[in-house]
């Protein structure tokens, strides 16, 4: 079927420079952090962690439209594989990361073969699961993990002995890692793989009848998901240099959940911001003293009733991919 | 040599038989329609050849290869793709996109031609643009390519989806109810597109109830009622033949006792 010879798309338009308020946005909360230091910076580099894991979550929730409440459990393998390689064996913080990020990958290859056969809400149980089995083997496998009293004297993220310890330096490498993870959000977004997330996202029919293999292409999403999860799990607790049970809890689901919907599921700036704002928000909140839950609280609702679908997607033109 | 062939399929959804025993042979060339009355097993039939349904019992070939019971993606990839009679677009992609994806099985890149970009890649993807752009001119959707899919009215998106299956590449295109909801001039379009891609070599085989296109553009056509084939033949043959009429006009066959639940059963 050769009708003419084709011409290539029109050039990026002026109106696509408004795609890129949400970075600078990131920029200046990020700059404004280096200038002050001390909490501000802690607050903002928690919340570039938190953006890496979101990142790989909205992979799987977002291009895939799939659901799992359980991507914390691969962020307790890369915390926990790299807290105990480095603080009781004493290997480097690179490889203990790059070895931890395997095992969760491998974890969720080994979980993500039965697991994904499920759909919809009980899929969303089975990962709940998944979390939860996970929190209680970090709690109970004490002569690893020592259990609640978890694990200190993790040292900080450094490459070949040169460690990274002030704020300002860490800072500066989670900036240089979110970008990357966005970066790598935004290339497979268009693409070929991308494109096969989207269409397993907008019909699993249609995709089929495509030729699109859609269970592989849900456990690549699932992977590269925990593989983002594991890298955020590894960066916490080489910034904090402490890691418990606790980290890694319910609790972690219900924020990177909050986060994702409020920067924009299925977005590639939705994760950064989402991170950012909801980190923030509750800080912005601290003179209302008791209220201050209810403050953030009420402002997390009136987000997502004048931006249902993210603050990210107020700045994207709409049929773009 | 058919393109594809049936061979006593039948399927089963309980006690109810939706697909009784069918067999006929659809040959490379031209545009073959399967017509019948509602709740006929028409879709159940597409679906048991497009492998979204195993068939209980009967044998489907396929260029000489025999793909009863295999996975739709793997059917999709021997070059035998369908389109749905509900219309299932990627609603959030754009025009384009949705075309794009439809190229999905003439590219090889993955993650890490993803995230590298190399020239490879860059070459693919700048075919698979040049490929999507033709088939969006070949359907007169050519000016729509940025619109999101979900914003294109009705008679568009069938279009669209049929560009998208086109971009697959098929040997043997599946068309369930192309015409479903087609003013007389969209159908009349339709109509001529159909008979361009059987032109260009690929074989068409149509369910359709819009007896104005089948007769304009089928070469040949089989009648199913009740799950069984009733008649075959030429559209001049079929529309003389007794037993056609019989199924239509349900006379003096009792075709009016046709149950609602074998129809949503059969459509489901």
């Amino acid at each position: 079927m050769t009708i003419s010879p084709s011409i290539t798309s029109p050039e990026r338009r002026p109106l696509r420079l408004v795609g890129l308020l949400p970075w600078l946005f990131a920029g200046v909360v990020i700059g404004y952090a280096m200038l002050v230091g001390g909490y501000a910076a802690t607050v903002v580099s928690f919340a570039l962690i938190y953006a890496v894991f979101v990142t790989g979550l909205n992979l799987f929730m977002g291009f895939a439209a799939q659901v799992s409440f359980g991507q914390n459990a691969f962020a307790a393998i890369g915390g926990y594989v790299s807290a105990v390689l480095t603080a009781t064996y004493g290997w480097g913080p690179l490889p203990a990361m790059v070895l931890g990020m395997s095992a969760a990958v491998a974890a969720a290859a080994v979980i993500g073969f039965p697991a994904l056969r499920l759909k919809g809400h009980y899929l969303a149980m089975g990962t709940l699961a998944i979390g939860l089995i996970a929190y209680e083997i970090t709690v109970e496998w004490q002569s690893v993990t020592q259990g609640y009293m978890g694990i200190s004297g993790i040292p900080p993220f450094g490459i070949a002995g040169y460690e990274i310890t002030s704020d300002r330096g860490q800072l500066v490498m989670l900036s240089l890692i979110v970008a990357a993870c966005a970066f790598a959000a935004a290339r497979i977004r268009r693409s070929r793989f991308g494109r096969a997330l989207s269409a397993v996202a907008g019909s699993e029919e249609a995709a089929l009848a495509l030729g699109i293999d859609v269970s592989r292409y849900k456990l690549m999403a699932f992977l590269l998901s925990a593989g983002f999860a594991a890298l955020a799990g590894s960066l916490f607790v080489h910034v904090v240099g402490f890691v418990s049970p606790e980290v890694f809890g319910l609790h972690m689901v219900i924020v990177t959940f909050t986060m994702l919907y409020v920067g924009g599921i299925g977005t590639v700036a939705g994760p950064l911001i989402g991170a950012l704002i909801v980190s923030l928000l509750p800080e912005t909140f601290r003179a209302f003293k008791d209220y201050q839950d209810l403050a953030y609280g009420a402002a997390l609702i009136l987000l997502l009733i004048y931006a249902p679908r993210g603050l990210a997607s107020l700045f994207a033109p709409r049929g773009r991919s | 040599m058919s393109r594809l062939r049936l061979e006593g399929v039948t399927r089963r959804f309980g006690g109810l038989v939706a697909v009784d025993n069918v067999s006929f042979d659809v040959p490379a060339e031209g545009v073959t329609a399967v017509i019948g009355p509602n709740g006929a097993g028409k879709t159940t039939l597409f679906s048991l050849i497009s492998g979204f349904l195993p068939p209980s019992a009967g044998k489907i070939t396929f260029d000489g290869q025999d793909i009863t019971g295999h996975a739709p993606q793997s059917i999709a990839a021997r070059g035998l793709v369908r389109t749905f009679q509900l219309v299932k677009l990627f609603e959030d992609l754009s025009v384009l996109d949705n075309v794009k994806v439809g190229c999905h099985l003439h590219g090889k890149a993955g993650l890490f031609s993803a995230l590298l970009r190399p020239a490879s890649a860059r070459r693919e993807e700048a075919q698979v643009e040049a490929r999507a752009r033709d088939l969006l001119a070949f359907t007169g959707l050519a000016a729509l390519a940025d619109e999101p899919a979900s914003a294109l009215p009705y008679g568009r998106q069938r279009m669209l989806e049929l560009a998208r299956a086109m971009a697959a590449g098929p040997k043997l295109i599946l068309l369930d109810e192309p015409a479903a909801g087609l003013n007389a001039e969209e159908s009349a379009a339709l109509s001529r597109i159909i008979r361009r891609i059987a032109d260009d070599g690929t074989t068409v085989l149509l369910i359709e109830h819009d007896m104005t296109l089948v007769m304009n553009t089928a070469d040949r056509v089989v009648v199913v009622d009740f799950g069984r084939k009733i008649a075959q033949g030429t559209p001049a043959q079929v529309r003389a033949d007794p037993a056609v009429i019989a199924a239509y006009l349900g006379a003096p066959e009792p075709s009016d006792t046709e149950s609602p639940s074998a129809q949503e059963t059969a459509h489901g």
